[in-house]
């Protein structure tokens, strides 16, 4: 038996220390917004917080994560509110297939923790997760909005 | 290809379709559908086929495409609610049961062997036959960049329909004069702008009213939301989690599986041992399905490792277990030289007399294997329960699956039902129907337990129905006049395997059509004085499918090409070669035009920069793009920024537009600078990103796009039509920045 904080609820489960962070979530837990892309962390599409920093869940072992904090996509919005980086992104209409943008907003809410005024190259740096759809204009402009909406802008 | 030739592969088709396929429906309907066909609940009164009301006031249309990011659940909506002149917000979407009023009668169109540009009565008979196929024994699928195309005119009626009955509902229910009313922003409203009834309301008041002939449809000038920006449908969902992909289906008693497919082509799986001598913990059975073996147990990821670690396979090699590239391409260039054509067409007249004064230029290109790599893998899930199957499926085509699970399940369709969750990508691959053979496989001998069948992505790139490998040879004979040379002729040899004679074989099992893929041999928009192609078709194991855009994706890349060294030879700018052959074609000159124009074509750039343009019309579209690439240190290709013009006829939603033009650069990109599937011993040399790569953010160029009206009537796709001109874009962008030409996908420096 593991214990392990997931979206502030901790949960006991049986699973094997090795096994992937990204698979207990989905898997056992039934946390299914950080989405399986590479499962060699390639493409961040896993990418969940532990401890609020990005890791990509599917080369982390559920056994690192005990005793700290796993935040994913749903337990982002705080009291009903969308996050700042949400809401950027729907200002902005980012998604196309979707699939990779769990995981592009948990990097970003990251990024955005440790270096609130990005410039686009730290942006490039930093988010190095694959969109097939090709989304990535309209990510750098969500990104610049949720650092502006972050820092106070209406 | 001569007219009775053509007739005959119609005929083929016709006949095949009606042989292999019988049990399609067989009696053409009007598409609108009945009032009761679209899933009614309790609250909710049917208008047709496509749009019903709720007590809610809720307006929810059908959707039989596939949403996998190309928007069309927000377009298609679009257009009911226009002419129905209801609220965005009052608009819900949801997937209609299977019915022929569903099906896409334009993919069916796009699918035969003609070049859009030829007109006259046998191809009008040919899009015909082929529209009455899509009714009576057509698909409903995604794909070919149709969605839009196919619903313009439906979906509008639809709209258009259930305005008329609720308009006479609220007469009926007010009793006032129908001429009296009209519907204004989502509610029943009289002439003098006074309230008369929401559509929550009139949900009790249209039972019993007659049908009658749809109204006609609004002109462009009276469309109130076509043609704006309205925000997507689908956003707040994929923002938050929420969205359901084809890998977030749970069902009670949900098993997953893993599988390993033959590692060559072709093969089967014929046993296996297991290397503890029984299943470990967690894994309920091995199953061998279509193509492979399969472990079904709690946790995927622990069938993976047991298909790892636990599982010896006793394969059934494919039947050419040594294969290799360097064997393929000489196999190619010896098609090249000395095939027999299955197509060959001609355009402009012949020109025989040869002089001293003549020269050729010659130049051969080639384009490599290239997987989807949808960011979802491949995945499906199914039940077997004593009343039939149940399908969940991230797939651009329903009836196929539902065919596909009939057959595997033994059971007749009407037994099947598919639901289509939100797709991570398609681009093609999700047409095919292996995963669901697998799937209904592992559910048969698992009855009543759902099994979600999920490839690795190494399964995925190692076992996709790829974009054929093709080559190309491109010939022109200048003449010189006084001292300057002038264009006589050119042709064009091409050697590719056909996704559309696989297709039909490996999903229906349709017998096969040696023909070559349509888009693959579309007519060059140019006016050269004469043009010949020779088509090749090979043979060969090695699967091929729909990749976005499909033979535009290498014939794009081999003709613009070409047309730039053609430029050079005849001491022009790549421009104005191609504005100068653009004769009598004003759209492809005006999307041309304001690509050059907006990009800045012939202002200066920094040394080791260089602009590159390519121009191809697909899917009914027409697009240009001007790529500006820099080249700093000789060996690494940098595209800085891309200008794209496109005209496609009426706009819907022009930042879907914008948003698929960039999406399309982006595939194309990842594809033109990474892309390249090899095979070694019958089997694919790569197996995950960091061999098979893609754009990320920071190579992604900086893009704009401009949509160009040329007050064309016809509606035009976006889905593809961005992707084929930005690889000759680059290339020929990387030539005017080092004098390089790259002939081969994907482009590398050190091939120049
Ligand atoms: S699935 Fe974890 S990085 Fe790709
Ligand atoms: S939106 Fe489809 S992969 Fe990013």
């Amino acid at each position: 038996m593991i214990s392990l904080s997931v979206n502030g609820q901790v949960h006991e489960i049986d699973v094997e220390p090795d096994k992937p962070l990204l698979w207990v979530l989905r898997e056992d837990l039934n946390v299914v917004g950080p989405k399986f892309g590479c499962g060699v962390s390639a493409c961040g599409a896993c990418t969940v917080h532990v401890e609020r920093s990005a890791v990509r869940s599917c080369s982390f072992a559920v056994a690192d994560a005990v005793g700290k904090t796993v935040v994913t996509i749903e337990g982002l919005s705080q009291d009903g509110q969308l996050h700042a980086v949400q809401r950027a992104w729907i200002e902005n209409q980012v998604p196309q297939c979707g699939y990779c943008q769990p995981g592009f907003i948990m990097a970003t809410v990251a990024l955005l923790r440790e270096n609130p005024k990005p410039s686009d190259t730290d942006i490039d740096d930093a988010l190095s997760n694959i969109c097939r759809c090709g989304t990535y204009s309209a990510i750098r402009r969500a990104v610049h909005r949720a650092a502006a909406i972050l820092g106070g802008a209406p | 290809m001569s007219l009775g030739r053509r007739l005959a592969i119609i005929g083929g088709f016709v006949g095949a379709g009606v042989l292999g396929v019988g049990f399609w429906f067989a009696r053409e309907r009007d598409r609108l559908g009945d009032r009761r066909l679209f899933n009614l609940k309790p609250d909710e009164a049917g208008l047709n086929g496509w749009v019903k009301i709720g007590r809610d006031d809720s307006v929810t249309v059908a959707i039989p495409r596939a949403e996998m990011g190309q928007g069309v659940q927000t377009a298609l909506a679009m257009l009911v609610a226009e002419e129905l002149d209801a609220r965005w917000d009052q608009i819900r979407v949801e997937e209609p049961p299977e019915s022929v009023v569903y099906r896409n009668v334009d993919i069916l169109i796009d699918s035969l062997p003609f070049s859009p540009e030829e007109s006259g009565s046998v191809v009008e008979a040919a899009h015909w036959i082929a529209g009455k196929l899509g009714g009576v024994l057509g698909v409903n699928a995604t794909g070919g960049s149709t969605s839009v195309r196919d619903a313009w005119l439906p979906m509008r009626t639809a709209g258009a329909v259930a305005r008329d009955l609720l308009l006479r509902a609220a007469s009926r229910k007010a009793g006032l004069p129908v001429t009296d009313l009209a519907i204004v922003d989502g509610e029943v409203r009289k002439r003098d702008g006074a309230k008369v009834a929401t559509f929550g309301a009139l949900v009790d008041s249209v039972e019993g009213l007659a049908e009658r002939p749809p109204p006609p449809l609004k002109k462009p000038a009276e469309f109130k939301l076509i043609g704006k920006p309205l925000p997507r449908l689908d956003i707040l969902a994929k923002v938050t989690g929420r969205a359901t992909f084809g890998i977030d289906v749970r069902q009670p008693g949900l098993l997953y599986a893993a599988v390993r497919n033959s590692p060559t082509f072709g093969g089967e799986a014929l046993g296996f041992t297991l290397k503890q001598g029984k299943l470990p913990k967690g894994i309920e059975k091995v199953v061998i399905v279509p193509g492979g073996i399969a472990a079904v147990g709690t946790s995927w990821w622990k069938a993976e490792r047991f298909l790892d670690e636990g599982v010896e396979v006793k394969w059934q090699p494919g039947p050419a277990p040594g294969l290799d590239t360097p064997g393929l391409w000489k196999r190619y260039e010896d098609l090249l030289e000395n095939g027999e054509p299955a197509l060959t067409r001609t355009l402009g007249t012949v020109v025989t007399t040869t002089s001293d004064r003549q020269q050729t230029l010659t130049a051969a290109y080639r384009a490599p294997y290239l997987a989807h790599t949808t960011l979802e893998p491949m995945n499906c899930t199914a039940r077997v329960g004593p009343t039939g199957v149940e399908v969940w499926m991230p797939n651009q085509s329903p009836t196929l699956m539902r065919l596909a699970a009939a057959r595997t399940a033994g059971v007749p369709q009407d037994r099947v039902s598919v639901h289509t969750t939100f797709l991570g990508g398609g681009f093609g691959r999700r047409a095919e129907v292996d995963l669901v053979r697998q799937a209904v496989s592992c559910a048969l001998v698992l009855p009543e337990r759902p099994v979600q069948v999920l490839w690795s992505r190494e399964e995925d790139i190692r076992h996709d129905c790829y974009r054929p490998m093709a080559l190309a040879r491109w010939r022109a004979v200048l003449e010189m006049a006084g001292d300057k040379p002038k264009l006589v002729s050119v042709a064009k040899r091409q050697v590719a395997q056909s996704p559309s004679e696989q297709f039909p074989v490996r999903t229906v099992g349709l017998p096969a059509q040696k023909q070559p893929e349509g888009n693959a041999v579309e007519n060059p928009p140019y006016a050269f004085p004469h043009y010949q192609l020779d088509a090749m078709v090979a043979d060969g194991v090695v699967p091929v499918g729909f990749w976005r855009s499909v033979g535009h994706s290498h014939t794009a890349f081999f003709d613009e090409s070409f047309i730039d060294e053609l430029a050079s030879a005849l001491k022009k700018d790549p421009f104005d070669l191609r504005r100068d052959l653009l004769v009598g074609r004003p759209r492809h000159l005006k999307v041309l035009e304001t690509a050059a124009r907006e990009a800045g074509w012939g202002t200066p750039l920094p040394p080791g920069s260089g602009r590159g343009i390519a121009l191809r019309a697909s899917f009914g579209s027409i697009v240009a793009q001007v790529a500006e690439v820099s080249v700093p240190d000789g060996r690494s290709i940098a595209v800085k920024r891309v200008t794209c013009a496109i005209d496609c006829g009426p706009v819907v939603n022009p930042a879907i537009v914008r948003a698929q033009m960039e999406s399309g650069i982006i595939y194309g990109l990842s594809a033109a600078l990474f892309g390249e599937i090899t095979l070694t011993n019958g089997r694919v040399e790569q197996g995950n990103f960091p061999d098979y790569d893609a754009v990320r953010l920071a190579e992604a160029p900086v893009m704009a796009v401009h949509l160009v009206d040329s007050g064309a009537t016809d509606i035009g796709g976006v889905g593809e039509p961005g992707t084929p001109p930005i690889a000759p874009a680059v290339a020929n962008a990387i030539f005017a920045a080092t004098g390089k030409r790259l002939r081969s996908l994907p482009l590398r420096m050190a091939d120049g």
